[in-house]
């Protein structure tokens, strides 16, 4: 239940965003995350954005493509 | 891996008594069963499942209230792993097969959806503070629900005032963190660290749990800084407590934990399905949800027992034909043994 996913957002348009979870891209609910921009990495739980996080810790999660991290 | 594991055994060997610490989070229990973490431990360090999976949680008059709707013709939507917990009246996958409208979802969005096409459907909510924001956020938009969301911390309180357990520290839940911060967690007075959701993550965990206890000190540490925030995530929290008020929960295992629950606010009372269904509801006989069964679920959840002491565990009770939620969920103590065993 409590699984969540990192991914970068690619593209926004209001409180949706285009997130690509390497490779895969999937449309995420950002209403939670109010803050985020383009180009910032985001975890995902069951289709929206929960929290911000940072560049570097984002890509050694996806580097390990593990689910929950 | 190795080197946190030496430093764990080296600091186990200067306590020199038996630890007893609680992993509260399915996530959590999943990695440690995959990497063999609860056999690695010294032997004075135990490892032991608490009530993390809310699959695992919910009661059986519950699952019944709302097996009854889905019979009686109206739509339901929930996530994929409540479809097969069973109760007297059998599970939503049961019902489904009985030509009710059960729909399994990933997101309370394709809820929203579902509800474009089918008008009174009704979403079965559940979570802790991670998910309960979300179905905030759809009853906001019109979608009716079923609300079994609960509270997380009121829990693990409980398991320390029931003291059936000595709980020497808790691992405490990543992503129910990511939303409530570290903060409330201060309010117990136990060694508690919350924890990622790497092997790593969770070893070191342990490890800053156990210099805690050798320390003699019962604060609480954040190892995973890279996603849990000291304030935690405040608008997620302002959703949830702009649409449910804190209520009392039933929780399987506990019985009623006061003040653990979600319940709709008046103001959304159009969108709770306990009210827009109370005549369905009313003729529901609930005295069967309550007869107890030889499934040791309720005693696995508080950490009294294992799996393998229950007596359908591999028996009769198994991944394909599960007869608790122990064992539907993923996350599900049972289901995370018979897995990994």
């Amino acid at each position: 239940m409590c699984l969540a996913f990192p991914g970068k957002i690619i593209s926004i348009n209001k409180n949706s965003a285009m997130v690509d979870f390497n490779g895969i891209k999937k449309e995420i609910n950002i209403s939670l995350t109010p803050d985020v921009k383009k180009n910032d990495y985001v975890v995902v739980h069951t289709g929206f954005a929960i929290q911000k996080m940072g560049k570097q810790d984002a890509k050694e999660a996806l580097k390990l493509s593990s689910p929950s991290f | 891996m190795k080197m946190i594991i030496e430093e764990i055994n080296k600091i186990a060997e200067k306590i020199k008594r038996d630890i007893s610490l609680m992993e509260v989070c399915g996530t959590h229990t999943e990695v440690i069963a995959r990497h063999g973490l609860r056999e690695l431990m010294p032997k004075n360090v135990k490892l032991t499942t608490g009530p993390g999976c809310p699959v695992c949680v919910t009661s059986q008059e519950d699952i019944d209230a709302i097996v009854n709707l889905a019979l009686s013709g109206i739509p339901i939507a929930t996530y994929g792993d409540m479809m097969r917990v069973p109760g007297y009246y059998g599970s939503l996958d049961q019902a489904r097969e009985k030509g009710s409208l059960v729909f399994s979802v990933y997101s309370i969005e394709d809820a929203l959806k579902l509800q474009k096409n089918y008008t009174n459907l009704v979403f079965f909510g559940l979570g802790f503070e991670t998910t309960a924001p979300m179905t905030a956020y759809a009853i906001k938009k019109g979608l009716t629900v079923y609300s079994i969301h609960k509270l997380f911390l009121p829990a693990m309180q409980a398991l320390l005032k029931i003291g059936e357990l000595k709980i020497d520290g808790f691992l405490c839940p990543g992503h129910v963190s990511t939303i409530i911060g570290v903060e409330p967690y201060k309010s117990m007075k136990v060694s508690q660290v919350i924890a990622g959701f790497e092997v790593e993550d969770i070893l070191v965990a342990i490890y800053m749990l156990l210099k805690q206890i050798f320390d003699n000190k019962t604060i609480v540490e954040n190892e995973y800084l890279r996603l849990v925030k000291k304030q935690g995530n405040p608008k997620a929290r302002r959703e949830i407590f702009d649409v449910f008020d804190i209520t009392d929960g039933n929780w399987r295992g506990f019985g009623v934990i006061p003040q653990s629950g979600l319940e709709i606010k008046n103001k959304y009372k159009k969108f709770n399905a306990k009210i827009k269904y109370k005549k369905i509801l009313d003729q529901v006989d609930f005295s069967f949800s309550r007869k107890l069964t030889s499934c040791k679920c309720g005693e696995i959840i508080r950490g009294l027992k294992s799996p393998q002491e229950c007596p359908l565990f591999k028996k009769v009770c198994t991944s394909e034909n599960p007869i608790g939620p122990c064992m539907v969920s993923m996350e599900g103590a049972c289901n995370v043994k018979y897995r990994y065993n």
